[in-house]
């Protein structure tokens, strides 16, 4: 370091700058008068006034869906004068357990999926819902089948809000009048259909498998649908408990099959480096451009927010289920959906519980659009177009109904070696290699991982 | 304004004051404390007022929470059974985890030294223009772009279409009207490491630049210019004044791009997903802490990355030994 | 003659810092040409094909623009930030540098262990930090206030501050500060007087990244403080203005520029500060 003399640095250069600088650090010594450890009145939690009973929800839901959801849930603060402090983030799957493990848990949580929910449940930080809501209130607003998705050992946790069907396939009506395409009704009809396509110098299928972090859902949920339709239910439910290896030939056939329609870059544009290049909600603009990219898109209701403006609904969009594969299986639907589920059983989280458990909140939601719900009163003319009603006779219609693996298996596989076996698979990788890797990441049950 | 506003805006201002000058006020009364003090006790309480805020939070905020991190790295997933090294073999063996040592060797040379080189490079250079300021200011703009408009852009930048439509992607219209193919930056395995670490590069350049530019005009005007009377060139003024006169910030600017990137994930969570082999230690960390909720492997994983940085302290050290025998 | 040698011989020096500027520009300009231009046109041609017409002035709008200022809770997000990020700032740069003072110039045993213990917590996740503090916080009442949030970001702006401003006190030459000390002056006096006035470059630098980082945050802000309208910050707000299916993101083109502003504003209020080396300016002078 070069050796200044201090007159050099003493002199008149240096003052100015001080008194400039003085008032930075110290403007705010005159004025405070306390120190600053006052709790600031904006910051408490809502809970100002002490008349106003309130509850506090935790949830995934923003943007758009979340001003749908305030109206959904407003006739319940009218009736009861209970405030919902509502606060949702898309970081809601790393906030939630840190403030439910710092002792700082929301009264209800609205989870996007039920698998979140086990961990908490077996560390005995949720209440059961049965503990507080009569059996026949539930079974008369829920099917079966979606009870038992929120039931775990016996004890309901769960009260669903929004149901994701899956096993649709949406295509441009237009398109297929001026080509001349029919909707095939079986698997080997829609591959003909494909090939057709291709023949006519098209690209069948829409695919866009990059989602950020969660990219690889798209591929997890096309095998769970093809193992759903080549291997049945019960078979289903065995790979969900590992029960079946994911390194089995059930397992090992399904992902061929979508390999045959994601790796073939006739089928799909640009092929595997396409299909996992494109955001899952770009993908389905092909079929609205002139010439179409591609005619053939499978994705879940919920894909229905997507489709760019312009394109007239009635005329250009129309689903179909995604046909079956072996007949004595049927058309199997998959689905999601979102659930709430109860940390404190406080008066006023109770009162939410019941009410969603009455028709009025789903008939809301459904009639502002773009919202399944699988609550069973919810008639079919709740909802707003003939497009959503159709998706909700094939909800209520369902054979078979079994909510997506992924969501359901460990998280260290289901969102973790599953999602990037099936993104690596798309990519090209040997599929043996890609399976036993998966199987090689199953926790072990000792581990508590669930 | 409403009067509901205007209460906001006043106890936003009076939040801003208290939170602002208490700490300043804490600090002056203890100050005046220690001088009230006998002459002998007082050198030695001294430091303690100047070091006492510092260390206290730093303890209560980041020491024990790492205490605590150190702790679970020896237990499962839940916690609750203590499960020897079995952690950090895992960290040492699976093989996501050696990818991601892979990964981040490769990261760390790569944005370290173009970031650490070109911001040298650029503060050398902008000293002798006259638009200084606005070089300057666009190069320091990534740094103020929130993670998530940067996610955006460089999608626009990446984006993939197959070659029969137009890209969308910048990099990729340049390559197809040269003729070439498109290419799946982020899903080719050749280039996807590579177009993440562009991205860091282009987000820490900026601080490099910053830092290393007030060092350069720290140097006297007047041993650069002894130094062109002597005959020397300006490459040679460079290496042999510039380069050893803010050595001492290229360290500190050094040190500083190497934690940034051991720490980096958000950048891989947004582009890949840490997928098609683009995972880095930390993301690696933060997927098994938050989406995979294995405490005792992220745990092992963090302590991984702060071992990781000690031979990095000891070069410091010695630069700061350094630093006060020569002052 | 010897003007033309002398602007030949600096044209490399312009060619290449225009060129790294520009460089570094192009995917700002792409953010910001994208912000202005139609959702449907976002995703099916590059940003750069406005320049295929450019007075075209239909292929822009201000509608991304208008979504984001007028969604609810905007005005309130942005006094939110402000009173998050300015004492956020002011506290740590406080503190480090305080603490950079005493660990350049005084003299007490553990000196340089505790310099380095403390830089290296620099590489301590935040991640890891956030269960236990937010724990410490509830048995407090510290969770959901601003004070909280302050000394988080204040903890964890720290070892940054410490470090670059302790290189830079330490720097300073030792003559100048022994000969205040022999002059009689306390440390307070020579803190205030003469190192404060000295280290304003490496303070102002500090400033502006802490405030950056602080203003940009996501996290901190939603564990500590919550993400309910009266304290969420601009962050916040406009990641939320974007749909759960992640659908709207023309939206956080907009977005990314009206957070920007703030900060932008802020580099250039400091620039002053650190572009001048003040010990080269009192050799010159």
């Amino acid at each position: 370091m070069p050796q200044f003399s201090k007159d050099n640095l003493k002199n008149n250069e240096s003052v100015p700058l001080q008194r400039r600088f003085a008032p930075l650090f110290l403007c705010g010594l005159g004025l405070a008068l306390v120190t600053a450890c006052g709790r600031s009145p904006e910051a408490t939690d809502g809970g100002e006034n002490n008349d106003t009973r309130t509850v506090t929800v935790l949830g995934a839901v923003t943007g758009g869906q979340l001003d749908d959801l305030r109206a959904a849930l407003a006739p319940f603060e009218e009736q009861t004068g209970i405030r919902i402090i509502y606060e949702g983030t898309d970081a809601f799957t790393t906030l939630l357990p840190i403030r439910v493990d710092s002792g700082n848990a929301p009264d209800v949580a609205l989870f996007p999926q039920p698998g979140l929910m086990t961990e908490f449940i077996a560390n005995g930080q949720m209440v059961p819902i049965d503990d507080f809501i009569e059996q026949e209130q539930l079974t008369q607003a829920f099917p079966e089948d979606w009870l038992a998705l929120a039931t775990f050992d016996d004890e309901l946790y769960g009260v669903w809000l929004r149901a994701a069907v899956k096993s649709l396939v949406w295509y441009n009506p237009q398109q297929f009048a001026e080509q001349g395409y029919t909707v095939p009704t079986t698997w080997d009809e829609m591959i003909a259909l494909s090939d057709r396509i291709v023949a006519d110098g098209g690209t069948p299928w829409c695919l866009g498998v990059a989602a950020g972090d969660a990219t690889g859902w798209v591929g997890t949920d096309w095998v769970e649908d093809i193992m759903l339709r080549t291997a049945g239910p019960e078979v289903y439910d065995q790979w969900v408990t590992n029960e079946l290896p994911f390194d089995s030939p059930p397992v090992e056939r399904a992902f061929t099959i979508f390999g045959e329609i994601a790796r073939n870059p006739e089928y799909v544009p640009g092929g595997g480096v396409g299909a996992l290049s494109t955001p899952f909600g770009d993908a389905i603009q092909g079929l609205f451009t002139e010439p179409p990219r591609c005619f053939l898109h499978r994705q879940g209701n919920f894909i229905s927010a997507f489709i760019p403006d312009g394109v007239d609904v009635d005329e250009q969009v129309d689903i179909f289920p995604l046909p079956p594969i072996e007949p004595q299986f049927g058309t199997p639907i998959l689905v999601g959906g979102d659930l709430f589920g109860v940390f404190n059983a406080t008066p006023e989280a109770q009162a939410l519980i019941e009410y969603l458990l009455t028709p009025t909140p789903h008939e809301i939601w459904a009639s502002l659009g773009g919202f399944l719900s699988p609550h069973r009163q919810v008639p079919p003319e709740a909802y707003p177009d003939e497009l959503t009603q159709r998706q909700a006779e094939i909800l209520v219609n369902a054979d078979v109904l079994r909510f997506d693996a992924s969501d359901l298996m460990p998280s260290t596989v289901g969102t973790g070696t599953f999602w990037s076996g099936a993104v690596d698979y798309i990519a090209g990788s040997d599929l043996n290699r890609v399976l036993s890797r998966i199987q090689g990441s199953w926790p072990d049950p000792e581990e508590g991982v669930y | 304004m409403t009067t509901e506003n205007l209460l906001r805006v006043l106890s936003a201002i009076a939040a801003v004051v208290l939170g602002s000058g208490g700490i300043v006020v804490l600090f002056f009364v203890a100050n005046w404390l220690v001088d009230r003090l006998p002459r002998n006790v007082r050198p030695r309480l001294l430091p303690l007022v100047y070091l006492a805020p510092a260390v206290l939070l730093l303890f209560i905020y980041l020491v024990v929470p790492s205490l605590r991190t150190f702790y679970l790295s020896f237990f499962d997933a839940r916690s609750r059974n203590f499960v020897g090294l079995a952690n950090y073999i895992f960290a040492f063996t699976d093989r996501g985890m050696l990818i991601a040592f892979r990964n981040n060797i490769l990261w760390l040379v790569l944005v370290t030294g173009i970031s650490v080189g070109l911001g040298l490079i650029i503060a050398v250079l902008v000293d002798r223009v006259k638009y200084e300021p606005l070089a300057k200011a666009l190069i320091f703009l990534p740094m103020a772009i929130s993670f998530v408009g940067a996610s955006v852009i460089w999608r626009f930048i990446y984006a993939y279409n197959p070659p029969d439509v137009a890209q969308i992607g910048l990099l990729n219209a340049i390559v197809v009207s040269l003729g070439f193919e498109p290419v799946g930056w982020l899903v080719n395995r050749t280039v996807n490491n590579l177009a993440l670490i562009t991205i860091m590069i282009w987000l820490q350049t900026g601080f490099a630049m910053v830092l290393l530019s007030a060092a350069v005009k720290g140097i006297p005007k007047d041993v650069i210019e002894a130094a062109r009377i002597d005959g020397a060139n300006e490459l040679q003024i460079f290496r042999r004044i510039t380069v050893p006169m803010i050595s001492s910030t290229i360290v500190v600017v050094a040190t500083t791009i190497i934690v940034a990137v051991l720490k980096v994930f958000d950048i891989v969570f947004v582009m890949t997903g840490g997928l098609l082999d683009t995972d880095v230690i930390a993301s690696r960390m933060i997927r098994e802490m938050f989406n995979f909720r294995h405490f005792g492997r992220g745990s092992a994983i963090a302590v991984i990355l702060l071992l990781a940085v000690v031979p990095v302290m000891l070069t410091n050290i010695k630069r700061f030994r350094q630093q006060e025998a020569t002052r | 003659m010897d003007r033309l040698e002398k602007a030949l011989s600096s044209a490399p020096v312009h060619i290449a810092v225009i060129g790294i500027a520009v460089l570094w520009t192009i995917p700002t300009a792409g953010l910001l040409i994208s912000s202005f231009r139609y959702r449907e046109a976002l995703t099916q041609t590059g940003w750069w094909t406005v320049f295929q017409e450019p007075l075209n002035f239909a292929q822009f709008h201000l509608g991304n623009y208008v979504d984001v200022l007028t969604s609810q809770g905007m005005g309130q997000a942005f006094l939110n930030s402000l009173v998050i990020s300015i004492p956020a700032t002011i506290i740590p740069l406080f503190i480090a540098t305080l603490a950079a003072y005493a660990l350049a110039w005084m003299q007490f045993p553990g000196r340089q262990l505790l310099f380095v213990s403390m830089v290296a917590l620099l590489v301590v996740p935040l991640q890891m930090t956030l269960i236990p503090v937010l724990r410490t916080y509830n048995l407090l009442g510290l969770a959901g206030t601003f004070l909280g949030v302050w000394l988080a970001h204040a903890a964890y702006g720290l070892p940054l501050g410490i470090y670059l401003i302790r290189n830079y006190i330490g720097s300073l030459p030792a003559d100048l500060i022994e000969a205040a000390a022999v002059d009689g002056a306390s440390h307070l006096k020579i803190f205030t007087r003469v190192v404060l006035p000295l280290s304003v470059p490496a303070i102002a630098s500090f400033a502006v990244f802490q405030f950056l980082w602080v203003w940009n945050d996501l996290l901190v802000a939603l564990v500590y403080l919550g993400g309910n309208q009266n304290v969420a910050p601009v962050t916040l707000v406009l990641r939320n203005l974007v749909g759960d299916r992640g659908q709207d993101w023309h939206l956080l083109t907009a977005g990314a520029f009206v957070s920007m502003f703030v900060p932008l504003l802020v580099f250039f209020a400091l620039q002053r500060y650190f572009v001048r080396g003040l010990l080269a300016g009192s050799v010159k002078g």
